[in-house]
């Protein structure tokens, strides 16, 4: 294989929860005034290093929907990277709404396994490219070589269906990418759940983010080497600066992952 | 300084007009083929299909007013397919600046080490002509199905699903981009600079 630009980066995303326009979870990592502020806080990840930012709305009601919008413009506006918005996607409207205030994808959870033609309907008038298909899912049962159960309405109310069945289902119908948070190692930060990651990286011909689990930067270099996964997305770890973005890169190179720098 | 962007049917291009506001230019999104001709720079953007984006520059003579330009023209993405004389997508004729044909990426299916879009960063090498800022290589934000192959105008390659292909052209006043440079976070940034200045 010759060296040098043979193979694409290994993607980092920090994720950021936005409630009413501001962003949730506490953070040292930007000063104290601009904390509050998605766009503030995904450009500093942006000039850290992040190849690509996820923004979720946890947002219930209509008003903060639109807030959610206004937010999405100006992250268009003023950051030049790829990024990807979730949070209450339940009809093309809604993605209708984000794409035209600039988003370069949407992705879609509980709404696509209740509504799977949702997937198709995206896909086939914006393209497979826009839908990031984000899955929920628990190690619920034994013996049984599809025992990951998904989960709907951020992950309280399990739905039946298990995980690689959907997935190939959702890559089937259209998804462009696939982010699989394992709820059993989501919060935990003993790693990421490296094995139904490693097969849906084996099963599936679209990219595969790992997600739920990050505890140190050892963390992402099993993710990459052991899951082969495209892209590893966290939250916390970021938001506390335990793992600085820039810091993680620079190790994961040292390593022999490939990564931008 | 004006900088037109060609609108026709070519999908999401807010993000190239945010871009150059940032850079703190004023960018029109027209197809007033007098705005055009008359404009510092033009961009010729992209996201979609190649059959239907050409039908589209031919039904509104958008094609033959992009041939006419005299001033630094930058193609996108499927700019840049465009620009090339046929493509795969669609089995279509195109612009024909560029001498070449734009192709599939093709991939056996039983191979998962490449998955086509080619999406993400990847980097870029073999820097010439506009392309060269100064560096050995820039990472730059890809996502394309389809790629045109290296060629004299070349001025910037990358390499996928072990073909080394195009990642940037130029001939004349013709430049090109496979990537986004929109998307490519400081280096597109400074490239769309470096563009603005020629």
């Amino acid at each position: 294989m010759e060296k040098g630009g043979a193979m694409l980066a290994k993607r980092i995303i920090p994720c950021l929860d936005v409630k009413d326009g501001e962003t949730v979870k506490g953070v040292n990592f930007v000063d104290f005034r601009s904390a509050g502020d998605p766009v503030a806080l995904g450009r500093a990840y942006s000039k850290a290093g992040a190849d690509e930012l996820v923004f979720l709305d946890i947002t219930a009601s209509h008003e903060g929907r639109m807030t959610f919008t206004a937010v999405v413009e100006r992250v268009a506006r003023e950051i030049d990277i790829p990024f990807t918005v979730g949070g209450g996607i339940n009809t093309v409207a809604d993605v209708e709404r984000l794409l035209a205030a600039g988003a370069d994808k949407v992705s879609v959870n509980s709404s696509a396994l209740k509504n799977p033609d949702l997937i198709d309907e995206v896909a086939k008038r914006y393209g497979s490219q826009v839908l990031v298909l984000a899955v929920d899912a628990k190690l619920d049962f034994e013996g049984d070589n599809d025992a990951w159960q998904c989960y709907v309405n951020g992950g309280r109310i399990p739905f039946g269906k298990r995980l690689f069945q959907w997935c190939r289902e959702g890559a089937d119908r259209g998804a462009g990418e696939i982010l699989f948070t394992s709820m059993d190692h989501d919060g935990v930060k003993c790693g990421f759940a490296v094995e139904p990651l490693h097969k849906l990286h084996e099963m599936l011909h679209i990219p595969v983010i790992a997600s739920g689990g990050a505890g140190c930067r050892e963390h992402f270099k099993d993710v990459f080497d052991k899951a082969e996964v495209d892209a590893a997305l966290a939250a916390s770890i970021f938001h506390f600066n335990e793992v600085p973005l820039n810091e993680l890169k620079t190790y994961l190179r040292e390593e022999g992952i490939i990564v931008r720098i | 300084m004006e900088v037109a962007v060609v609108k026709y049917n070519a999908g999401n291009v807010f993000s190239v007009i945010n871009a150059l506001s940032r850079l703190g230019v004023k960018a029109v999104l027209t197809d007033d083929a007098e705005v055009i001709q008359n404009a510092s720079h033009v961009v010729f953007p992209g996201q979609g299909e190649a059959a239907g984006a050409m039908k589209c520059l031919r039904d509104t003579g958008l094609d033959k007013v992009i041939l006419g330009l005299r001033q630094p023209v930058l193609g996108i993405c499927i700019g840049q397919q465009l620009m090339c004389r046929h493509s795969e997508e669609g089995d279509v004729d195109c612009l024909g600046i560029f001498d070449t044909d734009v192709k599939r990426f093709v991939v056996n299916p039983d191979d998962n080490r490449w998955k086509i879009p080619h999406m993400g960063w990847n980097t870029v090498t073999d820097l010439g002509g506009f392309m060269d800022l100064g560096h050995s290589e820039e990472w730059m934000y890809f996502i394309h199905s389809y790629y045109v192959p290296l060629s004299e105008w070349t001025v910037g390659a990358t390499s996928y699903c072990d073909i080394k292909f195009s990642a940037a052209m130029q001939k004349d006043n013709f430049m090109s981009a496979q990537f986004h440079p929109e998307k490519s976070g400081d280096a597109g940034y400074r490239l769309l600079q470096h563009f603005l200045k020629l």
